[in-house]
């Protein structure tokens, strides 16, 4: 270990140091953290000793539980304990009703989005769902003596541009740094890729407590390739309990419940299930609104309730390898992920149906947190060298709305993330300056059928003859799988204002009045955050064009070289100081300066990377 | 944007789809965002853009239809999103076969059958359509481009009713 760490002016000692990142497995039932230390992944635990953390969130007149402790308290307290949040995320008001019979909260509306009235006031999922991420990072900071650097969150590979959006906007408000949202079946085969070092098609069968996924990825030369995603983003484990409990209430004669007895009800059928996992047949023995619920359950009786649900999952396994243009045969492993797989049935239908034994070696409930944490670990830097290449993609087609209702695809489902389509409009009127876009995802034919994404208003079109101007929108996909969208009027080069609407995401300005507004940070100077946000981005810059300097100086000359020399030691001083805007000003010199400086080593790397490639072949 | 430049491969519609593909990964293998992650705000934007661009080019070499587009918009004819109707009767007559062929599939008895009549029929025609775009291409002149241009909108026509033949092959299986 080095005792001294010097480093010249401009140039971060930063690369040498050992940066702390974790991998969150946000789950629907339960929510794990884990990270890399001496090369090897590990879930980590809390103060309470448990690294399966129940993804319940309990809002009181005082404080606010998460994990077990809310969970204790889920059945006495059910309106203020929010379990399952996962399942509400980037959801409209609208669409949430008709679960509000299944759920105690009581729902209200806030801003179209779907949020829950407490005991504390009115709560969205995004921040309830921080409040989970918040208790996660804490237990990393904790074990690991720092604060962390980064964090990558799993998604279900299902979850659409707004569900995402939710995930990344709950964690900045938990205050932290994405590096990036991994797809979880990808993240569980992560795992096990490096662990085993394979190839060949991989199918992901995981089967968690509220989200069923099947991915079909490829794993050829280090390159995670994902062929296909299917699934069903309201089928898991806690559907089998739903099926339990409506066959105990119907065999007790007891429809109507309270609100307590319900989630009573919900525990016991969960622990029946476990138990029918290593036995044949099991007893419960409960009291629910004063009446005794007593019996027995046998496993073909839980198989009998369930087969229909598990065959659903079958079908989906089925309609995704098409959509791969593959057949069983062509898979060689089946992970399985999630710890719904660990029923028997489960087990054998996914067996049978792909003719091969399914890998179970890594614990299913932590394989996804693992993989979080292994790509966590590269992208943060530890790793010079990069081995695997994750290539995700979209697994929803992005369209808009066309005439009579209609979409048009834009990005179909399944290509390759990042990418970038840009699509031609024009006007229909005769000095049109503005027009509405309605962007939707989804499968299906009609607009009504799928999800509204965003409304957009192209502002600013000059005035033409109807079809004379050329709005040219360019529709981007990062890889994280978030939409951004841009806009240009062809001929004369103007670039349209747009207007976002998200129909169901929240606004960069909601996000930052939740952050203020959120307990954690009221008694943190904003501005304090702000400044510090702006040192980290000097810091990263410094260290980008120093490392480019130091491989590319070759690339400029003298007279560029000095200016960018000098601006870097501006930013290294004004880094030092507490003067926000300064700070964003050197920041914004530094990366005028260096436009063109990135451009020459883009084109260079280009001609690099496929320069050894050519080498590699001869 | 010159997408055969991007991957320092000559300009021609004859193309090593493995060579094509073991340079996609290289360049991906560069520059995927996830190398950037930790980076700038401004290199990360820019590697985002970048990606967008080779996963766009990749996708539009590896298919020979959109292969043939970009190699005619490179020589200055532009056919994707244009609206030209046909004239060719001969041709006009023959998809409208295939397309009373497709609308009576399901009222056949041996549906898998009349599927794969259609889908042979389908390939053959391709195969033809293909080939000569092929030496159309190869040419190089002025009056072979058009011709190759008239041969892409009437494969774009086949490969829709491929699209459309599949769709009828799913819902049947449903």
């Amino acid at each position: 270990m080095a005792l001294l760490q010097i480093a010249e002016p401009g140039q971060s000692a930063a690369p040498h140091q050992h940066r702390l990142a974790a991998g969150i497995d946000l789950g629907t039932t339960n929510s794990l953290v884990a990270t890399v230390r001496s090369g090897e992944a590990k879930t980590l635990v809390n103060k309470a000793g448990e690294a399966m953390v129940p993804s319940v969130v309990r809002y009181t007149a005082d404080g606010i539980q998460v994990g077990s402790a809310a969970q204790a308290a889920a059945v006495d307290d059910a309106e203020n304990t929010i379990v399952s949040v996962k399942r509400l995320m980037g959801k409209g008001y609208q669409e949430t009703l008709a679960l509000a019979h299944e759920l105690p909260y009581q729902f209200v509306e806030q801003a179209g989005l779907v949020a829950i009235n407490t005991v504390q006031g009115v709560k969205n999922p995004v921040e309830i769902s921080a409040e989970i991420l918040a208790t996660l990072a804490n237990t990393a900071s904790e074990t690991l003596g720092g604060e962390l650097n980064g964090v990558v969150i799993t998604v279900p590979a299902y979850f659409d541009d707004a569900q995402r959006q939710a995930t990344k906007d709950a964690a900045k408000l938990a205050g932290l740094t994405v590096l990036r949202l991994l797809n979880e079946p990808t993240a569980a085969a992560l795992a096990y890729g490096l662990d085993s070092g394979q190839e060949g098609i991989i199918a992901v069968y995981d089967l968690g407590g509220g989200t069923f996924d099947i991915s079909i990825l490829r794993l050829r030369r280090g390159v995670f390739e994902v062929l296909a995603t299917g699934g069903d983003s309201a089928l898991g484990g806690d559907d089998f309990d739903q099926a339990l409990v409506t066959f105990l209430q119907q065999r007790h004669g007891q429809q109507a419940l309270s609100a307590s007895a319900r989630r009573l009800y919900q525990q016991q059928a969960r622990a029946i299930k476990e138990r029918l996992t290593e036995h044949a047949q099991t007893t419960y023995d409960f009291t629910a609104d004063g009446q005794l619920v007593t019996g027995v359950v046998n496993r073909t009786d839980f198989t009998d309730l369930i087969t229909g649900l598990v065959k659903q999952t079958i079908r989906a396994c089925r309609q995704t390898l098409r959509d791969a243009d593959l057949t069983t045969d062509d898979v060689a492993t089946v992970v399985m992920v999630g710890g719904s797989t660990r029923v028997p049935l489960v087990r054998q239908l996914v067996a049978d149906f792909f003719a091969s034994e399914p890998l179970t070696s890594i614990d299913p409930d932590k394989v996804v947190a693992l993989g979080a944490a292994i790509q966590a670990n590269v992208l943060v830097g530890n790793k010079a060298e990069h081995e695997t290449l994750l290539l995700d993609v979209i697994p929803l087609s992005l369209g808009i709305e066309t005439m009579g209702g209609l979409t048009e695809k834009i990005i179909p489902r399944n290509t390759v993330i990042p990418v970038a389509r840009a699509q031609e409009f024009t006007t229909f009127k005769d000095g049109q300056t503005a027009m509405a876009i309605h962007v939707v995802q989804g499968e299906r034919e009609l607009v009504e059928d799928c999800r509204s994404l965003a409304r957009f208003e192209l502002r600013g079109i000059p005035p033409m003859p109807a079809g004379g101007a050329h709005i040219r929108v360019t529709f981007q996909v990062d890889a994280d799988g978030l939409l951004s969208v841009s806009a240009e009027e062809k001929s004369t080069g103007v670039q349209a204002s747009i207007q976002v609407k998200p129909s169901y995401g929240l606004s960069d300005e909601q996000v930052a009045s939740m952050i203020r507004g959120s307990m954690q940070y009221a008694r943190q100077d904003m501005q304090l955050r702000l400044l510090r946000e702006q040192q980290v981005e000097a810091e990263r810059v410094l260290e980008a064009v120093s490392a480019a300097l130091n491989s590319d100086a070759a690339l400029l000359d003298a007279d560029e070289l000095a200016q960018i020399r000098q601006s870097l030691t501006v930013l290294q001083n004004v880094k030092q100081q507490d003067n926000t805007a300064a700070i964003k000003a050197a920041i914004e010199h530094t990366n005028q300066l260096t436009d063109e400086f990135a451009a020459r080593r883009m084109d260079k790397s280009i001609r690099l990377a496929l320069q050894g490639h050519k080498v590699d072949e001869v | 944007m010159n997408y055969f430049q991007l991957f320092d491969l000559p300009a021609q519609f004859e193309l090593d789809l493995t060579e094509l593909g073991s340079r996609y990964l290289a360049l991906q293998k560069r520059f995927h965002p996830d190398n950037f992650a930790a980076g700038s705000e401004r290199d990360r934007l820019l590697s985002v853009q970048q990606t967008a661009n080779i996963n766009d080019a990749y996708h539009s070499l590896k298919q020979p239809l959109l292969r043939a587009e970009h190699l005619l918009a490179l020589r200055g004819l532009k056919i994707s999103n244009e609206q030209r109707s046909f004239t060719d009767p001969v041709f006009l007559m023959q998809q409208m076969e295939l397309r009373e062929q497709l609308a009576e599939v399901s009222a056949q008895v041996d549906t898998e059958q009349a599927i794969a009549d259609i889908e042979q029929q389908l390939l053959k025609q391709r195969k033809l359509l293909l080939n000569a775009l092929h030496h159309a291409l190869a040419a190089g002149t002025a009056e072979q481009d058009q011709v190759a241009a008239e041969l892409v909108r009437k494969l774009k026509f086949f490969y829709k009713l491929q699209q459309e033949l599949e769709l009828i092959e799913q819902q049947l299986q449903d």
